[in-house]
């Protein structure tokens, strides 16, 4: 595939690349993660002027939103959108991409072989600083650094699965994959040697490796919240706040069921409940609040953690979608985010299928 | 104190496991009277959480049923449904609910004696299991 060898850091690659394609006009604006040098303080950003790019830090290992999520309405109004995501909200994009909730036709996506995020807290306790160079040693040498997001450490799917980029980065250097007509469009005239090359099969391997260990003791210690007990145990201390379902890339319901007068109780409803049990945990329906997501949802679930890292008391609840939705998805065969081409699950079907349902 | 008896939720299509309910009823056969009968356009109108919400306000179980597969008045709702029940049943596993106290069937609006058939079959299967958890722990 073609590449372009990349001379300094990825970051500043790709960080020249954005304000190229800036500067040339050949895109309107630039959504990348953002750091301010003096404060250490970091957003996501949507950056139309080519001198805010000196803040631009397009692989800062923080999710402070699903930039997938974020990018849905935007990529709709017709600018042309650089957009620098991780992979997992690349899937995230697509899934809402076939909600009619995004459109590629304006978007060039880059991506990169993904080391995974710190969780907001190491941002805000101002860890960050320290953390971040230790990160960019132990990926390149495809090491696990410590302290990501559970789910991150988890992840099997951090090579970008639909980008028109994406980077990879070894020890021996970094590559600008082009995986699209697009991709070479828009890079042409930028500076930097032309190559045939695909990303190190073996870096990946070694990184799957841990990733897979990860995965499998993650779900194991999920095990023990299944069954009523387990749920009742892990949600009691829900408050109900759907901090999760709001920065979910998946969920885009501007009208949540759970927020609509079908869950807004009244007297009859507790009198009725408490006249048939005794007792009611309040508020109601935080676990009725979670299966009902994960039915609706969970197949299409891209793991990237932002539903936990939000919960105000710590509930794992990426970690729940994942594994569900890992079974749930695998029913179909889906995979969530792989190709916008392919349909969600339960927007198809199959005349000769499911035969023992019914 | 008379024997618990299972409440069962059976939510109906409207074009054919509900007409085939009627004929049960108008050929005289018989079946336990422990279903609660809600009459839906199409078993495509069924969301997985009206199933759950029904376990969790108190029903033993429930039934779903639709045309057969190929007979949907909306063409396709069954297949759709299919699909929804499909992707529910790792769940309610994941919840501890029991598989049994969720059943789906495709009954014509011909088929009265198996609407009783089937009626009968949930509600000794949810008999065994006896009364649902509610979703909800007991205090
Ligand atoms: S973020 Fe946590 S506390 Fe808030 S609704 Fe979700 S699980 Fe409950
Ligand atoms: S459920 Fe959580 S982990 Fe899954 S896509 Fe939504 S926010 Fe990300
Ligand atoms: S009309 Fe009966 S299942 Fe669709």
């Amino acid at each position: 595939m073609n590449s372009i060898v990349m001379k300094q850091d990825a970051s500043t690659a790709i960080r020249e690349l954005l304000a190229y394609l800036l500067s040339s006009s050949r895109v309107d604006a630039v959504l990348t993660m953002r750091q301010v040098p003096e404060t250490g303080s970091c957003d996501l950003g949507l950056i139309t002027d080519p001198s805010g790019m000196v803040e631009a830090e397009p692989f800062l290992p923080v999710m402070t939103a699903n930039a997938g999520q974020a990018l849905s309405s935007i990529s709709m109004s017709g600018k042309r959108i650089a957009a620098v995501l991780k992979p997992c909200e690349l899937r995230g994009f697509t899934e809402r991409v076939k909600r009619e909730q995004g459109s590629f036709d304006n978007l060039l996506t880059i991506s990169s072989i993904c080391g995974g995020v710190f969780p907001l807290e190491k941002v805000i306790s101002g860890d960050l600083e320290k953390l971040v160079p230790r990160y960019i040693e132990k990926t390149a040498r495809a090491e696990a650094p410590r302290g990501l997001r559970e789910t991150c450490k988890a992840c099997e799917e951090f090579v970008p699965m639909n980008a028109d980029i994406s980077v990879s980065v070894t020890e021996h250097g970094s590559l600008m994959h082009l995986h699209s007509d697009r991709a070479e469009e828009y890079t042409e005239g930028f500076e930097g040697e032309r190559i045939e090359a695909r990303a190190d099969q073996s870096h990946i391997d070694r990184m799957m490796k841990s990733r897979s260990a990860a995965k499998g003791k993650l779900f194991q210690s999920l095990e023990k919240s299944s069954g009523l007990d387990g749920l009742v145990d892990l949600f009691g201390k829900c408050v109900g706040c759907h901090g999760c379902s709001r920065v979910c890339p998946i969920c885009y319901c501007q009208h949540c069921d759970f927020e609509s007068i079908n869950f807004d109780y009244n007297q009859p409803y507790f009198q009725e409940s408490l006249e048939a049990r005794g007792a009611l945990r309040l508020p109601p329906d935080t676990i009725l609040f979670q299966l009902g997501r994960l039915t609706h949802m969970s197949f299409s679930c891209v793991g990237c953690g932002m539903c936990s890292d939000v919960c105000p008391v710590s509930i794992p609840v990426a970690g729940i979608f994942k594994k569900t939705g890992e079974r749930t998805a695998g029913l179909f065969d889906y995979v969530p985010g792989r190709d916008s081409e392919e349909p969600i699950p339960v927007m198809v079907f199959k005349e000769e299928e499911l035969g023992d349902i019914g | 104190m008379s024997e618990w008896q299972p409440r069962i939720l059976a939510i109906l299509c409207n074009w054919c496991s509900y007409a085939g309910a009627d004929l049960a009823g108008v050929s005289r056969i018989q079946y336990p009277p422990s279903i609660r009968v809600i009459r839906v356009p199409c078993s495509g109108r069924v969301d997985q959480l009206f199933i759950l919400k029904s376990l969790q306000s108190g029903f033993d179980g429930v039934l779903v049923s639709g045309c057969h597969p190929g007979d949907c008045h909306y063409i396709s709702g069954n297949y759709v449904a299919r699909r929804k029940f499909a992707l529910l049943k790792p769940l309610l596993e994941f919840i501890g609910i029991e598989p049994d106290r969720v059943q789906f069937s495709w009954i014509s609006a011909g088929e009265g004696e198996r609407f009783a058939e089937v009626i009968t079959k949930i509600t000794e299967d949810v008999r065994k299991l006896g009364p649902s958890k509610r979703l909800v722990k007991k205090t």
